[in-house]
């Protein structure tokens, strides 16, 4: 392992060496409050090396690809672990699991999933997913004496064991066919070879498992258990950097193989198919729930299907809309989620009616979250309406007009449900005198609307970080 | 008679298949978990025997990873198992429903 | 030769379909357990037809020996009882399994019919050298050391995550 390896790999190096710090903190002092500081420092020294321009190529013998483009997922995933930590404390003490342990397996799903973008090979690809999985399982799971969140734990576990299974037979039968593991190799035997059947059921089998990670129609049913049992911070991570991580990953597989996707009617017709399936069914299921936390499980299932569309779209352009989407939504979504978790941890108010009155006792609490709930929306002028034009665009633009239009009357639907909850905050009285005492506003939901409203204002600076990010991926 | 790669192939296929089916049949959580493991184990017999027909060592460095994970799986599954089981007596899958609805 | 090892393979084979279809059909999780470590140990043999003699050792050492031992020791731990007779009614959930395993039937058959043809690869070492666990032990540390390093943490977040979701006792310290 020379030197020069583990400097172009800095940022996974660095995650790693700082794991087994946390873990050795944790372990002597036992104090969560340190833990949560140390972990605060190590992602914000993640975020910090992301935002300068680095070597790019590939590391340890082509194990790991470093490029703009995984400095961009690692940038979201980063944020995102940050935003989610800080979010956390208060719901942990509050339910009383405040255990150290829970910042150093949020640190060791992020580790995970930057593996997943910086993955040159299968080998890391699968030890990735598998890192993020289980952090992911372990942290549904943390509230050890409630009974929901055990039961969120076991489907999540069950089913996304049962995912890896179908992702890595995929693996095995594309090694097979092109009797390569490494992604760059696969894709020069694609373009000299024709692709056999052996090929296209391997592809499919893999995408089986992607599909249930980002959870696309049909394999969604497990999302609204788990999101709804597991402890809200923990909810706010998986739906949001989990998905962005194997899109990031999804991306790197396609592109690898878009010798024999491109131009290729079957894939995009199967692609678009699942895309409408996951938009239309998203959005009409989560019209009828009235629990917020299944609500954004559902419509999380629908915004998984607009970024769908900038894959089936399989242009550089929907590629970097996606990468943008998926920093987007991780905003709005955490931040959607943290508010509920705040308002949980005082009183037990899950569903959208009991939201009634909060503009008029928390205005600047209600205030956030209407700019949470507009931007999912979509509306201008916030991050979501940037993020969604740039997906429908790359859509217009590779010819899949009829995908734009279904991806914009999808959500024209969902705004029935998001506006509802606004309604709720801004125009009804409350449901009783001091409903929401106590609820004590948490400045990171600021910071995270502040974001989600400058990215809707000066997309520029990202949108032109997202696409360079795309320009310089592959490459080499 | 002579063993091609088709009959490696085979066998692990139907090993993947009866996994497949046991995780959707089966209603004891830790059947179903020793369903997946099957279906992991059909995967790796599929990775060493391409390894074998491709003279290539990738397929059986990739399954002593799987291993590996499937290991770290079944310690964090069977502990998930047992707090389930501390606060419900269960682990019927039919028996778990707070959530459904 | 040959025709030994076929012999070999049939009779391996079928017991890995014994084990495979005995874990799913036994109702005690004991017996489908027992299944299960028929099933890895027939496993190896055929890895040993495959010319795979460390991944053979290790099949036995590390599934049928350490994983299986755990499901064994949960399922004592836990007092599980014969699983309720299944349910005979035909729900949705049974019909898309067996949709799903009539797909994947198909395909098995499909993979059957297909003559495949494997890619061409140059490489130095024949089958059997490939096995041995000198040449793996020589790709962990070389081509394969980063996923080598990398696993630790898997194996370190598994210590961590079984430890806060099982162990007695266990309250949060400020």
């Amino acid at each position: 392992m020379a030197l020069h390896d583990l400097l172009l790999a800095l940022p996974i190096t660095f995650a790693t060496l700082w794991t087994i710090l946390l873990i050795v903190v944790e372990a002597t002092a036992k104090r969560a409050q340190l833990t949560f500081s140390l972990t605060s420092v190590g992602f914000l020294i993640l975020i910090t090396m992301m935002l300068f321009p680095s070597e790019q190529g590939y590391a340890f013998g082509e194990m790991l690809r470093l490029s703009p483009y995984s400095q961009f997922a690692n940038f979201v995933f980063a944020l995102s672990g940050l935003l989610v930590i800080t979010l956390s404390q208060s719901y942990l003490a509050k339910e009383n699991i405040h255990f150290g342990e829970y910042y150093i397996i949020v640190f060791i799903a992020t580790l995970g999933m930057m593996l997943m973008a910086s993955a040159a090979h299968m080998v890391v690809l699968f030890i990735g997913l598998e890192i993020m999985s289980i952090a992911l399982y372990v942290l549904a799971g943390i509230m050890r004496k409630d009974l929901r969140a055990n039961e969120a734990a076991m489907k999540y576990f069950l089913l996304g064991a049962f995912s890896s299974g179908f992702f890595l037979y995929g693996i095995s039968l594309i090694y097979g066919a092109t009797g390569e593991m490494t992604l760059f190799k696969i894709g020069i035997y694609l373009q000299e070879n024709s692709a056999t059947s052996l090929f296209w059921i391997g592809l499919s089998l893999m995408m089986v498992g992607f599909l249930f990670k980002i959870s696309a129609v049909p394999f969604h049913q497990w999302t609204p258990d788990v999101y709804e049992g597991s402890p809200t911070p923990s909810t706010a991570l998986m739906s949001t950097a989990s998905k962005a991580a194997a899109f990031t990953a999804l991306i790197t597989v396609v592109l690898n193989v878009s010798s024999q996707t491109e131009n290729n009617s079957n894939w995009i017709f199967a692609l678009s198919t699942i895309a409408v399936l996951t938009m239309v069914v998203g959005n009409i299921a989560a019209l009828s729930q009235d629990n917020l936390k299944r609500m954004l499980a559902f419509s999380s299932i629908a915004h998984a299907g607009y970024m769908l569309v900038g894959i089936v779209a399989g242009s550089d352009a929907g590629y970097s809309a996606v990468l943008y989407y998926a920093l987007v939504y991780s905003l709005m979504n955490i931040g959607a989620f943290g508010v509920i978790a705040l308002i949980e941890q005082q009183r037990e108010l899950t569903s959208a009616s009991d939201y009634a009155g909060l503009f008029k006792e928390k205005p600047l609490l209600a205030g956030v979250m209407a700019l949470f709930m507009l931007s999912l929306t979509g509306i201008p002028p916030f991050g979501g309406f940037i993020g969604k034009y740039k997906l429908f665009a790359a859509a217009v633009e590779s010819g899949l007009s009829w995908l734009a239009v279904v991806g914009v009357l999808a959500s024209a639907v969902s705004a029935y449900y998001y506006l509802r909850v606004v309604v709720f905050m801004f125009m009804r009285e409350p449901q009783a005198e001091n409903q929401f005492e106590g609820v004590v506003l948490n400045p990171t939901l600021v910071l995270i609307a502040l974001l989600v409203f400058l990215l809707g204002i000066f997309p520029t600076g990202m949108l032109r970080f997202a696409g360079e990010a795309m320009k310089f991926a592959f490459n080499m | 008679m002579h063993i091609e790669l088709n009959h490696y192939l085979w066998l692990s296929a139907f090993m993947f298949t009866v996994g497949v089916i046991g995780v959707l049949v089966r209603r004891n959580a830790i059947v179903i978990f020793m369903c997946v493991e099957l279906m992991l184990n059909a995967v790796n017999l599929s990775f060493v025997a391409f390894s074998h027909f491709l003279s290539d060592i990738q397929g059986q460095m990739m399954v002593f990873f799987v291993m590996t994970v499937a290991a770290a799986e079944a310690a964090v599954g069977l502990a998930i198992v047992i707090s389930l089981f501390r606060n419900r007596q269960t682990v019927n899958i039919d028996e778990i429903n707070l959530l459904k609805g | 030769m040959e025709t030994v090892s076929f012999i070999l393979f049939s009779f391996l084979g079928a017991l890995v379909m014994v084990g495979s279809i005995g874990t799913v059909w036994s109702r005690n999780p004991v017996t489908s357990a027992l299944f299960l470590v028929l099933n890895f140990f027939a496993l190896g043999g055929i890895y040993l037809l495959l010319e795979a003699q460390f991944i053979a050792v290790v099949q036995v050492i590390v599934y049928a020996g350490a994983i299986m031992v755990l499901f064994l020791f949960t399922i004592m731990l836990l007092n599980l009882d014969d699983e309720q007779a299944l349910k005979e009614k035909f729900d949705l959930q049974k019909g898309f399994g067996i949709l799903l395993g009539g797909v994947l039937l198909v395909e098995v058959l499909y993979i059957l019919g297909l003559k495949i043809n494997l890619p061409q690869k140059s490489t130095t070492l024949t089958p059997v050298e490939i096995g041995e666990a000198k040449n793996i032990g020589r790709e962990l540390i070389t081509n394969f050391l980063f996923p080598f390093e990398i696993v630790s943490i898997l194996l370190l977040l598994a210590v961590v995550g079984a430890i806060v979701l099982a162990k007695k006792n266990f309250s949060p310290n400020t």
